[in-house]
């Protein structure tokens, strides 16, 4: 038999949907190798986690009581003895902050190839995991040769597992040897909080690394006003400090739902997606025709930003 | 004190680029020093200055000869050294696990002995965000991953890990650690001409698997590149075509019709 053992990801005491997702993904997995499913949590309320991944297609659930909040030391030495104990095909974890923080430890010290940030597994005869490379504007397999593995899956990709299963839902003891933590998380803090809050905005202008330098952000700030939107960023605007962290959209910054999201000079990387993809209407000006961003848009414009914005900014102000 | 930096020099594909079976043609390529490593590279070095002590900053890349254009920038920057690997068994690997190349960079790491690694959260090109966390575990080192501050203090580094949807993680981690840098952590220098001029003369050192005490077939690992294609866009997009004028004035009827600019 060769079953597959999806780890959940969970902070300050919610599972994150990505946990969800995983079971989908561990069980298509699953399914294609005749095996079962696992699903393992560790660390905080884990009886609490338990009963919500006893979703449909989930066999067994492997609670670890260890500490309240996720730490990388605890959670590789779990999934390690896990691992050992179940003898799975697979170990599929999260692509998540967390899961970049303790996977690839996994991985090492059982010696597994390790496959990140996966967006589609197919098996046949053999596992061909489906990722990106070059910021979403190439797609590449790889196979992997026999034997067991672990991936980390990208969120967002898979459906996420629903229902009630009937998941035997054991507790699992593991041997944490104290000095093999050397890592303490000391609290949580929320950053990013100011004047305007983009994530209630209507209308919002968003502007990426194709303005080039601080002072072009003057035109596109002309342009929010004449549109009367609101303005927001890419990551590295946010980075090079020319516009404040509580405009920043995507994954570590926020996410946003207005009805109108007009991106200049965004490439649409997967991490800022994961922050605009839920907006009404997506309209993307970029240079380059394949950027991913036109992927998401509803209207495009391959055209330079700085011939197009001026223009718009006239329609509007007359 | 001795501070290891890993860095890489990527490839981004040009606006317009082909694909040719498993490669894209050099022509399509533009190389560059990857974006995170610049943050790393500036965290290192700032470190050696703001430190009393001797702090030596040491630069590791795993790069053909052509990548040396962008080791020297990053000697440049004011890493006083640096160490490329190479080899004609990597030179034809197609895809690299990255506990592999973890693997490579960690019989490097042993020798150097360093009291800090800093690493980039992850490669612009394969993106897979796994080296430094392989590289500690792999040196029996702490670790933090994805930080976007760091403070060293006696035998530990305070760190902020920027989680999901604009939450930070105040974490310690014990010393000597690795620690994977985010973009945003710094700003970092550009290089002066004088840096240029005296990474000219700085060391760079290159080593071979076998230098390294390293079987060639540690770069036969389980993963093989069977497929590289531009995504199937499922795209729905419609596409304004014409000049600025043109589509300007197709957008603004988009623009309208939403509401904006409604009085
Ligand atoms: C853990 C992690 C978390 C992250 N969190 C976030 C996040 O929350 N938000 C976020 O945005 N990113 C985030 N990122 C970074 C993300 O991966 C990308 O690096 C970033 O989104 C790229 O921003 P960009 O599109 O502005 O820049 P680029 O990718 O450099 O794209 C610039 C675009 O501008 C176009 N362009 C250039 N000149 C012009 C012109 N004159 N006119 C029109 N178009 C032009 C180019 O064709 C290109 O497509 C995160 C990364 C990691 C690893």
């Amino acid at each position: 038999m060769s079953d597959v053992l999806a780890v959940a990801d969970h902070r300050r005491g919610e599972l994150r949907p990505v946990s969800y997702e995983l079971l989908t993904a561990g069980r298509e997995l699953a399914d294609a190798l005749d095996g079962d499913l696992h699903a393992a949590v560790v660390g905080g309320n884990v009886d609490r986690f338990a009963d919500k991944l006893d979703c449909e297609g989930v066999d067994a659930i492997h609670t670890v009581a260890e500490g309240s909040e996720f730490n990388h030391d605890v959670t590789v030495a779990a999934v390690t003895a896990l691992f050992e104990a179940l003898d799975p095909s697979a170990v599929v974890m999260p692509n998540s902050v967390n899961g970049l923080d303790y996977a690839p430890a996994v991985a090492t010290r059982l010696s597994l190839p390790l496959v990140t940030d996966a967006v589609a597994l197919d098996y046949d005869d053999g596992l061909t995991v489906t990722r990106e490379m070059y910021g979403s504007k190439v797609e590449t397999a790889v196979a992997v040769d026999e034997g067991p593995v672990a991936l980390t899956v990208r969120g967002g990709e898979w459906p996420a597992a629903e229902g009630v299963g009937e998941a035997a839902i054991e507790a699992f003891e593991v041997d944490i040897d104290e000095s093999s933590i050397r890592s303490t998380v000391r609290g949580f803090e929320e950053v990013g909080a100011g004047d305007v809050d983009i994530s209630e905005a209507e209308f919002i202008v968003s502007v990426g690394r194709g303005i080039e330098e601080e002072e072009n952000l003057e035109l596109v700030e002309e342009l929010a006003d004449a549109l009367d939107a609101t303005l927001a960023a890419s990551r590295p605007i946010v980075d090079n400090g020319w516009l404040p962290k509580n405009r920043q959209v995507g994954q570590s910054g926020k996410v946003v739902t207005p009805k109108v999201y007009l991106a200049l000079g965004i490439s649409g990387a997967v991490q800022h997606v994961a922050g605009m993809k839920g907006a009404d209407t997506i309209i993307a000006v970029n240079t380059d025709p394949d950027a991913p961003i036109f992927d998401i848009a509803d209207y495009g414009i391959v055209d330079d930003l700085f011939e197009v914005v001026p223009e718009l900014i006239e329609r509007f102000e007359s | 004190m001795k501070i290891l930096v890993t860095v890489k020099e990527v490839a981004a594909v040009a606006d317009d680029f082909e694909i040719e079976g498993l490669e894209i043609p050099e022509t399509y390529l533009e190389y560059d020093l990857n974006e995170w490593d610049d943050y790393a590279i500036e965290a290192a070095v700032r470190i050696a200055e703001d430190r009393d002590e001797e702090v030596e900053v040491v630069a590791v890349t795993l790069g053909p000869e052509r990548s040396e254009e962008t080791i020297r920038m990053a000697l440049a920057k004011g890493v006083d050294r640096a160490v490329r690997v190479w080899d004609d068994a990597l030179a034809e690997a197609d895809v690299l696990d990255p506990t592999t190349t973890a693997r490579i960079i960690a019989a490097v790491a042993e020798r150097e002995d360093p009291d800090l690694v800093l690493s980039g959260v992850q490669a612009a090109d394969d993106g897979f965000g796994a080296t430094g966390v392989a590289l500690a575990d792999l040196l029996d080192m702490g670790w933090a991953a994805v930080v976007n501050d760091l403070e060293l203090g006696e035998g530990e580094a305070s760190v902020r890990r920027e989680l999901e949807g604009g939450v930070e993680e105040l974490t310690t981690v014990d010393l000597p650690a690795v620690l994977t840098i985010q973009t945003g952590i710094n700003e970092p220098r550009y290089a002066s001409l004088r840096g240029i001029r005296q990474a000219q003369r700085k060391e760079l050192a290159v080593h071979s698997l076998a230098d390294l005490d390293l079987d060639p077939a540690v770069v036969d690992d389980a993963l093989t590149l069977t497929r590289l294609a531009k995504p199937e866009t499922e795209s729905d997009a419609t596409i304004f075509e014409g000049d600025p004028g043109e589509t300007a004035a197709e957008l603004e009827t988009v623009l309208r019709d939403a509401g904006v600019g409604a009085e």
